[in-house]
């Protein structure tokens, strides 16, 4: 069953965090646009999660690794109301908790990161602890691919199997690019699906951007015993037609005009279909 | 020291039931007992340390006060940046334990030789960093730990260290074991405490009578908490640690004004040096001869 109105909500994400992007001169909007239909599918139902109680303790847990993009998880969490969306101008200003890494005393964020490699590991200690505990939270962690060239990652993947953590979500935003280039020219990860299948996870490989598909493989009852990584092929920069794929955009901050030409993009009659 | 640990950390899981112990691999025929009672509460995390630390601050989020344990430089060098990112800034209740302090591993060589880590967490002000010198600070330790759920490191000798005095309850600042006769005071931290007891019969025939002091609390300290040093013309710290960021600069920090500091740590000539403990300690001019003799020379 697909929710109605995670596209609008997914453009209402890119919207913000452009915005906040260009206000605060800051960097890494490419990323943030990517995983932006997988947020508004885990922010629109998927997550167990209630605004006016970010620390229930019942609650499913997000932790966001590719923290650097955490211009459209504010952007999220702001529009579900987990805090007032004039805070979202705050982004990256003077003595603001809304830094350009993702800030753990931000109401609804579980974990601040920015050094790479730190999330999964995290969300493993989580689930592993509903386990022990017998709670049926689930836990849910975004990862860049780029980002998987950690060994942290790798050492995770090798626990979340021994442990049989079926209640943890390893999301990959399969864009492609990394700092300095495509990942298939620095460390290749292919094939990918079939490494993480070897390391004993339940692999999903979907369209980032497809929200049927997204929900599919985040609601989908999980194989007993077994983790879940979704693998979703996503483009960088993905509904401003600029940033789409464009390495520049890991840096670069719209200046006003291509501020106005992005939010044209992302008016409502441009809505992104899948 | 591990096997008293160990002990102590089974009673306090008996009154805690949030304490949990993660180990990266090691722990052979020592945390058995743990394993044993509290299986729902210990997990070998395997030969990966910056998942174990990762594994730990996510347990402690839930709820729980985690023990990593491995030795010597790995869960701390190895991980550093998951105690520093994951478990210091979010303030979780996760203790690294490491046993091997300093040369406890000597004939293991370089990378057994844990001399530079009090140095390395000092650095990060959220940690407790606590450096018991026998069995009995370790035990006062374990207790003050399991009763301050808060990210800190337990550093601790090996097996079969002497037993040096009778240990209360942790406080912090020194604890004085010998009050001494005259104008300067030995303050160690570590087993090499052994070191300074056992120089005073020699230092005696030539009438000098130093008081001798503990301090296993390295932080949190405050300059307050080293008051009773103010009496003292010299002091002389004592550690089995490189120089640099260790008990001496602690003390260099802090100590009153007027006070003389005489450092013995480990001059960087012994990395790489391999041996047993004695030796090296002799080497390093921290046996009990040797801080005899700088203690003479400087009085």
């Amino acid at each position: 069953m697909l929710m109605t109105g995670t596209h609008a909500f997914a453009r209402d994400i890119r919207r913000e965090a452009v915005k906040m992007v260009a206000l605060a001169n800051a960097s890494h909007v490419g990323g943030a646009l990517s995983m932006a239909d997988m947020l508004a599918v885990l922010y629109c139902g998927v997550l167990r999660v209630d605004p006016a109680a970010p620390e229930w303790p019942q609650r499913d847990r997000f932790i966001l690794s590719k923290g650097h993009c955490c211009s459209s998880l504010y952007a999220a969490l702001a529009l579900r109301g987990f805090f007032p969306m004039e805070e979202l101008e705050d982004y990256g200003k003077d003595g603001s908790r809304l830094m350009t890494h993702i800030s753990h005393k931000v109401p609804g964020v579980e974990f601040s990161t920015g050094s790479l490699g730190h999330g999964l590991p995290f969300a493993c200690g989580r689930a592993l602890a509903a386990k022990r505990r017998g709670f049926d939270w689930r836990t849910f962690v975004m990862l860049g691919d780029g980002e998987m060239g950690e060994g942290s990652n790798w050492e995770a993947l090798l626990f979340g199997a021994q442990h049989k953590l079926d209640n943890l979500v390893a999301l990959i935003d399969c864009n492609g690019m990394q700092g300095m280039g495509e990942v298939d020219g620095i460390l290749s990860l292919e094939p990918l699906p079939a490494k993480l299948r070897a390391f004993g996870w339940d692999v999903r490989q979907i369209d980032g951007h497809d929200h049927g598909q997204i929900l599919a493989a985040l609601t989908e009852p999980a194989v007993p015993g077994v983790p879940r990584c979704v693998l979703a092929r996503t483009v960088k920069g993905k509904g401003v037609s600029y940033m789409e794929n464009q390495l520049a955009w890991h840096y670069r901050s719209p200046n006003a005009e291509l501020l106005a030409q992005a939010l044209a993009e992302l008016e409502p009659e441009g809505e992104l279909r899948s | 020291m591990r096997t008293t640990f160990i002990q102590e950390l089974c009673l306090q899981a008996r009154l805690h039931p949030e304490i949990f112990l993660v180990v990266g691999d090691l722990g052979y025929s020592v945390v058995e007992p743990f394993a044993d009672e509290f299986p729902d509460r210990f997990l070998n995390a395997g030969i990966a340390e910056q998942n174990m630390t990762g594994v730990a601050a996510g347990l402690a989020a839930e709820g729980y006060h985690v023990f990593t344990y491995s030795i010597a430089n790995f869960p701390t060098f190895r991980c550093l940046e998951q105690i520093r990112n994951d478990i210091a800034y979010h303030r979780l209740p996760v203790t690294v334990v490491s046993v091997g302090a300093g040369l406890a591993y000597g004939s293991l060589g370089y990378s057994h030789h844990a001399v530079q880590d009090i140095g390395i967490l000092r650095q990060i002000p959220e940690m407790s960093i606590l450096s018991p010198a026998d069995p009995g600070e370790a035990r006062a330790c374990t207790q003050w730990l399991a009763a301050h759920p808060c990210p800190s490191y337990l550093r601790i000798g090996k097996a079969g260290e002497a037993r040096l005095h009778e240990t209360g309850e942790l406080r912090a600042g020194p604890l004085e074991l010998v009050s001494g006769a005259g104008d300067c005071a030995i303050v160690a931290t570590g087993s090499v405490l052994k070191s300074a007891l056992d120089a005073l019969p020699a230092l005696a025939e030539k009438g000098i009578m130093p008081a001798v002091y503990s301090l296993p609390m390295l932080q949190p300290l405050c300059a307050a908490d080293l008051t009773p040093l103010a009496r003292y013309r010299t002091v002389f710290s004592l550690e089995e640690h490189l120089l640099a960021g260790g008990l001496a600069s602690l003390l260099r920090e802090n100590l009153p004004e007027g006070v003389r500091l005489r450092a013995m740590a480990l001059p960087d000539s012994v990395l790489g040096v391999v041996g047993g403990q004695k030796a090296l300690w002799a080497r390093a001019g921290l046996d009990a001869p040797s801080v005899a003799r700088c203690i003479e020379q400087s009085v």
